[in-house]
């Protein structure tokens, strides 16, 4: 795995490049990270060209349906079906085609984990850059705020924020789509449940910038907080947001699949890997496609992005020697 | 001898301070945890009849349990009044609205909070509704050790509490032990041969084990080594609850029934840990104090185990002794699917009955252990590691 041949880091030197550059090649270096990549393009290739493969018959329209339609058609005569050509991965206790959820209910899923994350990494570096800039009382607050919610187990924190939204909101229309309004809900709460962590760090390594000449320098220079807050100090803490992004896409795909699970996450037509493992359980014996399919599929995308995620971290060091 | 009465009072002074210290964390996250409790919905709602309550005895229901207080010191409310003057007489004019919006906010001493946190045993409340207290009150409060009672079941939350924790923290606890031993083991192991054909294999399943949603994997292992293991007429293992009922409550049941739950729980934290101790070992391997030991000629396994093991394990100490108070709070999807009877359980139940008191003193039970072990842990590595000095 290390490679310290000298004819590489010769070659390194000579061409100079830049840390960018540099994170490029370490990270296409890292075969897990490559794998995980992979995964997650053939992950993404389902649930968007997928979509071509959700059309069928559907008995109580009474007509050939594609898309969502298909996906949401529950043909009751045909429940809890053992995956066959027809539905090639069953279909659940209302008869809906399980492989059509999986599909459109990966675009929620996956639409969850990403808006989660940014909203834990936004909420993460404003709260860490504030509290280590401005420092004294704000800091000790924020401060308090992140341990106190560090205190409550984070499983415990989602079920309550799960009952203390729930149906806040009507349901939604997002490129065509019909949402129920509690995927935002879900959203929100992860994201306000997640992003403790990340400030903690974001905070350590703004208070060592912050000592540094170049802030200084700024300063004397007469430039606002503003300014040296998200010119200077947020672009030299990037690396671990970066890490931190990816990995928070995954921890809120399985966060929302817990909730769902414990049925307190998305409710109604829309699907999500979460809300199809929800009771499936209890027909562990009978109907074992029920929460096989829409398990695993959680099982490779958190695989993907935490592989992707090792190799962003390594990448992104700028100390690292690896891979290069 | 001087020297040792120096570190006691150093230490008892970092533990009262830190002690000092955690008691308005505690209060932060007591009034957090109590706004939140206000949302989650009406208990009396959920409070199952087969009719609906009459709303007077909805009414009766909410003193006797002290609903009816306002929740806080500062109870606002918001009063919409119809001021349109065309109220009165129908005429020219009557179309304009005129709603107006006021917010009383007033301060209320005697509050649900305040109930909750010392009690109401100093005062007469009002029981049956006519104005005038006429029942002495019995709370005593959260800092006289009073968590209230259950609104579901009535009965003391600590008592309800007191029957979940043994059945969790025999779970919990065997799969600690097997967690630690487990990842010690395999992340030692790793490290002695690293990027050999072992560690990389145990690499990549740990990336695979800790990627895994906790009910995959229970799934999974309920799938194989009970379904089918019955159908393929191997001996198969339980799937639900502690005890058979047709066997009773014998060791050898509740070993048969913990056995899943255990192994779910473990391998996914084996995953994550022994990559964390492997990578510990690794580091503590390469520092000039090992290579000096090994110099004078030790043999491998002393210089392993006598002097990198224990530097190496030091984060690892940390590690665990964060983990122990969430032991506490056991494991809410896996006991969901192997239907334990423990403190998850407890939580998700009666978060489904809107059950706050039951929510508070389970929240602030594992708020209380999280503190008091993390000033734990400080201490003892305080001991085990001469380097940290505590101030």
């Amino acid at each position: 795995m290390v490679d310290l041949s000298p004819t590489t880091s010769l070659e390194s030197i000579k061409t100079s490049l830049s840390p960018g550059a540099l994170a490029v090649r370490r990270f296409r270096k890292h075969r897990m990270a490559m794998f995980g990549l992979g995964l997650m393009i053939l992950l993404i290739l389902y649930i968007t060209a997928g979509v071509l493969l959700s059309r069928g018959y559907c008995a109580p329209i009474g007509r050939d349906v594609s898309g969502e339609a298909y996906a949401n058609c529950n043909d009751t005569s045909l429940k809890m079906q053992p995956p066959s050509a027809a539905h090639p991965f069953g279909t659940d206790v209302i008869g809906r085609d399980i492989l059509a959820r999986t599909i459109y209910g990966g675009q929620i899923s996956l639409l969850i984990g990403i808006s989660a994350a940014i909203m834990e990494v936004a909420l993460g570096a404003l709260i860490g850059l504030v509290a280590a800039y401005y420092g004294g009382w704000v800091d000790a607050l924020l401060m308090r705020i992140a341990e106190a919610m560090l205190t409550i187990p984070n499983l415990f924190l989602l079920i309550i924020g799960a009952r203390f939204f729930a149906n806040a909101l009507p349901d939604l229309n997002f490129f065509g789509r019909e949402l129920t309004g509690n995927v935002i809900i879900i959203i929100l709460i992860i994201g306000l449940t997640s992003w403790m962590y990340l400030a903690r760090i974001v905070r350590a390594n703004v208070l060592s910038l912050r000592e540094q000449d170049y802030v200084s320098a700024s300063r004397a220079l007469g430039a606002s907080d503003s300014r040296i807050i998200f010119r200077h100090l947020l672009p030299n803490t990037i690396a671990p947001l970066i890490v931190g992004a990816t990995l928070g896409v995954a921890g809120a795909i399985i966060s929302e699949a817990y909730v769902s699970f414990l049925g307190l996450g998305v409710q109604g037509a829309t699907a999500t890997w979460g809300n199809m493992l929800e009771g499936a359980y209890r027909y562990l014996e009978t109907a074992p496609w029920l929460w096989f399919f829409p398990g695993t599929l959680i099982l490779f995308t958190v695989l993907g992005i935490n592989f992707i995620g090792d190799g962003l971290r390594d990448a992104l060091d700028p100390r690292s020697t690896r891979h290069v | 001898m001087a020297r040792r009465d120096g570190l006691l009072i150093i230490m008892t002074n970092y533990i009262l301070r830190r002690f000092a210290q955690a008691i308005p964390l505690l209060f932060i996250i007591s009034v957090i945890l109590f706004m939140l409790m206000q949302a989650i919905g009406d208990p009396i709602a959920t409070l199952g009849a087969r009719t609906p309550p009459k709303p007077e005895d909805k009414e009766r229901l909410r003193r006797q349990l002290g609903l009816d207080l306002p929740v806080f010191f500062v109870d606002c409310q918001t009063e919409k009044s119809d001021l349109s003057p065309g109220s009165a007489k129908p005429g020219l004019g009557e179309k304009i609205a005129h709603t107006v919006t006021h917010t009383h906010c007033q301060f209320s001493l005697y509050n649900q909070y305040l109930v909750w946190l010392i009690g109401n045993d100093w005062k007469e409340i009002d029981m049956n509704g006519d104005g005038t207290p006429e029942t002495p009150g019995k709370r005593t409060g959260v800092l006289r050790g009073d968590l209230g009672a259950s609104l579901v079941t009535r009965r003391p939350v600590l008592e309800m509490i007191g029957d979940r924790l043994p059945n969790t923290l025999v779970l919990m606890v065997t799969a600690e032990i097997i967690i630690i031993l487990l990842s010690l083991t395999l992340g030692l192991y790793s490290a002695l041969r690293p990027y050999s054909t072992f560690d990389n294999i145990a690499t990549g399943l740990s990336f695979v084990g800790f990627s895994m949603p906790v009910f995959w994997l229970a799934l999974s292992l309920m799938y194989l080594f009970a379904v089918n293991f019955r159908r393929w007429g191997l001996p198969y293992l339980p799937t639900v609850g502690m005890f058979d009922p047709a066997v009773g409550k014998t060791p050898l049941e509740l070993i048969k029934h913990m056995i899943l739950p255990v192994a779910t729980l473990s391998i996914i934290s084996v995953a994550g840990y022994s990559r964390f101790v492997r990578s510990s070992v690794l580091e503590t391997l390469g520092q000039d104090y090992v290579r000096t030991a090994r110099a004078k000629g030790l043999r491998g396994m002393v210089v392993v185990l006598r002097h990198a093991l224990p530097n190496a394990a030091l984060p690892f100490i940390t590690l665990i002794g964060l983990d122990i108070p969430f032991l506490l709070a056991g494991a809410v999807v896996t006991e969901s699917i192997f239907a334990w009877p423990g403190m998850g359980r407890l939580f998700i139940d009666h978060t489904e009955r809107s059950d706050f008191p039951m929510l508070m003193g389970i929240l602030m039970l594992i708020a209380v252990a999280v503190v008091v072990f993390q000033i734990v842990t400080d201490v003892v590595y305080s001991f085990v590691d001469p380097r940290i000095r505590l101030d």
